[in-house]
């Protein structure tokens, strides 16, 4: 199986075997369709990343003068809506996972391969409506579509916008249905459970809660457009309706979808952290079980977004503790990356940097989560800077630099070529500074008490609002770098070999890129994951 | 703009000192344990970095270890769950004793009621080192009522009464936010709270205010509207004597009690079928769309002052009486 030929520069592979544009847009082949994804959600990211920029440019100043009240909101919304559902939660799943999970258990594609492709396309569909709403004059209520503002009183196209995210939950139901099916059936001979990679346990995780979960905001955001059409009164008190019921609802999809979007980045650091320190994962029973922890403890937890709203004290007092209950596997993992790189021989390339920024900046949100698990502090910080700040470093410190862990670790095998490995340091470094800079002043801002979603802020919190937005340009830059870098190394990179860092994945025991059947034939597993005698050869040091 | 860059909330209530020692606990824990993870990180890539450490030592799990770093955070996180349960029961359960203000959220300001009789928009008048508990309603959206200096904050909700407290430590005047984005001038749905030592409070509250007590516009409401043609204070009237009601339990047709609070009262003003008094028929119209929140609270604020006709404070006006005091039987209920 492990074939270690110098690549031949002709010979075929999934990308040249056809470059019509029919043989992209009718292609089965998952790792084509995780290069279809990885197109639309970069799309998408800038369209939120632009949004972002305007935010911070309008918090400049105290005084909301750079744009009306409306387009700000309409902006805050933008931002929320595509980050979240079309970027974050599609973002590792979609490509890498799309790409990897068949190849990491030996399998030559995912086991409904044409319900893949359906996914990309309600992906699409879902995001060409949203930027229709965002082009005809957008939607104002929040990503969270909190009822009655979003049902009654909003007069923007909130139905559009809806219904775009409930044809974009649909992609993510397929894609999770698909994982698990291919998981359960497609192993390679000898590839057991316990022999899996640590970033396939975390896609089955994470596909549980795709396919329980997705449905429930669908639900919950059908009955808003339900509502706001016929005012059936499911959630208007003056029918008898519950605005809280709504809460419940999307937040019972949307704490999980946290998940959803971290644990595929935990994903990526597991296999990342273990093949630059070259060692198996610490406690590996311990991290897959973790992960399974997260998922289940995870749907149980939702209403610690609603310490305020109006609930029971007693329901809040099990939704605190149940909350604390699910730190607990996320520390586990923490301590067994770090356990990991001990004795170790680490290797310090972009990849690895990356995750070690995940480690750190994951712990940090991780961390101020438990502030706000904390009833009485969640009293005075709910809904304020302080919370932007928490899911901003589980969002963009902990799943986004996960993301780019993986894009720059797979990018040999996805492109067949390496990035620049010194403009990828610069990029790292770039976007560790510029991500704290950023969202640190934040944590400051909301303990203050500088509320979220505020067009114009009382003039003492100017400062740090002013540290915030240079921040966020310092980030900017750090992720255009490598749009810029990662383009160019498509045509001028170095090629790549087909295990460029000594990984054990079967990934890796391909071709770079593979071909488009991944084996030629169907490999037998006779090693245990993270087994770094099964690779001879010794990495080159980076 | 460089000459300020403040770091911490003033401390005004009872409860921020509480908040600010919860939140100097966590500082310390989540500081030390998280300049640890980073510090180990960084020693751990450099101390084996591939050129000094070539050679892997493989080590395999450690059930001590996984148990040790289940447990102790476990442990770190159950002080971290019962300190902060301890504080928000406080916040959740108001004193009893406490001074009663009502709140009416709409966008995008926020009104506030007296019971003597006192309103105001975007401002609230409070006396110093005494409890005040708000009672709350929005006429539209949900919002939220964020004090920050006395770290309080509670979501504001149509078609249902939501109540906070606070109790303040010092004069002054004070940022109140509106946390729930509620549509285009969200962030200008602010205002603030001023703080008064006792006498000046009590001067300010007899000031000027022609209107009467919420009491009292809540007793003349109940006459135009006719709720007086059913509602008796003997047991004449074809519905229950609302006399003594406030604070009561109430024996409904279906067999289940509830209490008569400022919910209940409410309820059975809009949507008087959803809850029927035991021995009565459903015969009460609804007043939807005929009173609106502010009239709400004065009849509640007027039915209350017919159960507890002692509490007003001297130099307030003086509650409402009930028309026929002397003639009304005891409930019996
Ligand atoms: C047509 C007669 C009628 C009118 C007018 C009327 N009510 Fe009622 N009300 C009733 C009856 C009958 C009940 C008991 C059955 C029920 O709960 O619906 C009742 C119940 C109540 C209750 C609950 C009493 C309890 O003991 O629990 C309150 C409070 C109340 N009414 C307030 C009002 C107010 C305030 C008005 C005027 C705005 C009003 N009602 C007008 C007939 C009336
Ligand atoms: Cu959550
Ligand atoms: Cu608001």
């Amino acid at each position: 199986m492990a074939t270690i030929a110098a690549p031949a520069v002709e010979r075929e592979n999934y990308l040249n075997t056809d470059f019509r544009v029919r043989s992209w847009l009718l292609t089965t082949d998952h790792k084509r369709i995780g290069i279809l994804y990885l197109l639309s959600i970069t799309a998408m990211f800038f369209v939120g990343g632009f949004a972002a920029t305007m935010i911070r440019l309008e918090l400049l100043t105290p005084a909301g003068d750079l744009m009306s009240s409306d387009t700000y909101n309409k902006m805050f919304t933008i931002h929320g809506i595509v980050m979240v559902f079309f970027f974050l939660i599609p973002s590792i799943p979609a490509t890498l996972g799309n790409f990897l999970v068949p190849m990491m258990i030996g399998a030559r594609d995912l086991a409904f391969p044409k319900i893949n492709l359906a996914s990309w396309y309600m992906y699409i569909t879902g995001a060409g409506l949203m930027m229709y709403v965002v082009l005809t004059g957008g939607v104002d209520t929040g990503w969270t579509f909190y009822v009655p503002f979003s049902s009654t009183y909003s007069n923007t196209h909130v139905i559009a916008a809806v219904v775009a995210i409930f044809i974009a939950g649909f992609s993510s139901i397929f894609t999770g249905f698909n994982f698990i099916v291919t998981i359960h059936r497609m192993r390679a001979p000898g590839m057991t459970w316990s022999r899996l990679p640590l970033f396939i346990w975390s896609h089955y995780a994470t596909s549980v809660i795709m396919v329980l979960g997705t449905p429930v905001v669908a639900i919950a955001l059908t009955l808003v457009a339900l509502e706001r059409a016929f005012h059936m009164g499911i959630f208007d008190p003056r029918l008898g309706g519950d605005p809280l019921l709504f809460q419940h609802l999307f937040w019972f999809y949307s704490h999980p979808a946290v998940y959803i979007m971290i644990l595929p980045s935990m994903a990526v650091v597991s296999e990342v952290v273990s093949t630059f320190s070259r060692k198996r994962v610490f406690g590996y029973a311990a991290v897959a079980l973790a992960s399974i922890a997260i998922a289940v403890l995870g749907f149980l937890v939702w209403a610690h977004h609603m310490f305020v709203a109006g609930i029971s004290a007693y329901a809040a007092l099990v939704f605190s503790l149940l909350s604390y209950f699910v730190a607990v596997p996320s520390a586990i993992k923490v301590f067994n990356w770090m356990a990991t790189m001990y004795k170790g021989s680490v290797s310090l390339a972009t990849p690895m940097l990356y995750a070690m920024g995940f480690i750190g900046l994951f712990t940090m949100g991780g961390m101020t989560g438990l502030y706000l698990a904390a009833l009485g502090i969640d009293v005075h910080v709910h809904d304020t800077y302080f919370v932007i700040a928490h899911f901003h470093y589980i969002m963009v410190g902990g799943a986004v630099m996960g993301y780019l862990a993986g894009i720059h670790f797979w990018w040999p095998k996805i492109s067949g070529r390496m990035y620049p490995e010194a403009w990828g340091k610069i990029a790292a470094a770039t976007i560790f500074i510029g991500f704290n800079l950023t969202f640190f002043p934040q944590f400051v801002l909301g303990y203050l008490g500088m509320p979220r979603r505020y067009h114009a802020y009382p003039p003492e919190f100017q400062v740090l609002n002013v540290m915030s937005t240079a921040g966020a340009s310092i980030l900017a830059v750090g992720y255009v770098l490598p749009l810029i870098y990662l383009l160019w190394s498509l045509r001028y990179g170095e090629v790549a070999p087909d295990n460029p860092w000594a990984a054990t994945g079967l990934e890796w025991r391909t071709p770079s890129p593979p071909p488009t059947e991944n084996f030629p034939e169907t490999p037998v597993v006779t090693w245990e994951a993270y087994d770094y005698s099964s690779v001879a050869e010794v990495p080159v040091a980076r | 703009m460089w000459q300020t860059l403040p770091l911490w909330p003033a401390r005004a209530s009872t409860l921020a000192g509480r908040t600010d020692a919860l939140m100097i606990f966590m500082l310390a824990v989540t500081g030390f344990f998280t300049v640890m993870i980073f510090i180990l990180i960084l020693v751990f890539a450099l101390r084996f970095r591939r050129t000094r450490n070539p050679i892997v030592t493989h080590i395999e799990g450690s059930n001590a270890l996984e148990a040790a770093w289940t447990l102790i955070p476990f442990g770190i996180f159950m002080v971290m769950f019962i300190w902060s349960a301890g504080i928000y029961m406080t916040w959740a359960q108001p004193p009893p004793n406490a001074e009663e203000v009502f709140v009416v959220g709409k966008q995008w300001m926020w009104k506030f009621e007296h019971p003597e009789g006192q309103r105001e928009i975007d401002q609230l008048h409070v006396p110093l080192g005494r409890a005040v508990r708000l009672t709350m309603i929005s006429q539209d959206v949900i919002h939220s009522l964020f004090l920050p200096e006395f770290r309080v904050k509670q979501d504001v909700l149509p078609g249902r009464y939501t109540t906070t407290w606070f109790q303040t430590t010092k004069p002054g005047s004070y940022h109140l936010f509106c946390t729930q984005y509620c549509g285009t001038m969200h962030s200008g749905m602010i205002g603030e709270v001023v703080v008064m030592e006792p006498a000046a409070y009590q001067a300010w509250l007899s000031g000027g205010n022609a209107e009467g007590s919420l009491a009292s516009t809540g007793q003349k409401l109940f006459q135009q509207l006719g709720c007086t043609t059913c509602h008796r204070f003997d047991t004449q009237g074809r519905g229950p004597n609302l006399l003594g009601l406030y604070g009561k339990p109430v024996l409904l047709d279906d067999g289940r009690t509830v209490t008569a609070d400022d919910n209940y009262i409410r309820e059975s003003i809009l949507t008087p079928g959803a809850k029927v008094v035991a021995g009565f028929k459903p015969i009460m119209p609804t007043f939807q769309g005929i009173v609106n929140e502010e009239q709400l609270l004065s009849l509640a604020a007027y039915l209350k002052s017919l159960s507890q006709p002692e509490r007003r404070q001297p130099g307030s006006n003086r509650p409402a009486e009930p028309p026929h005091p002397a003639s009304a039987p005891a409930r019996s209920r």
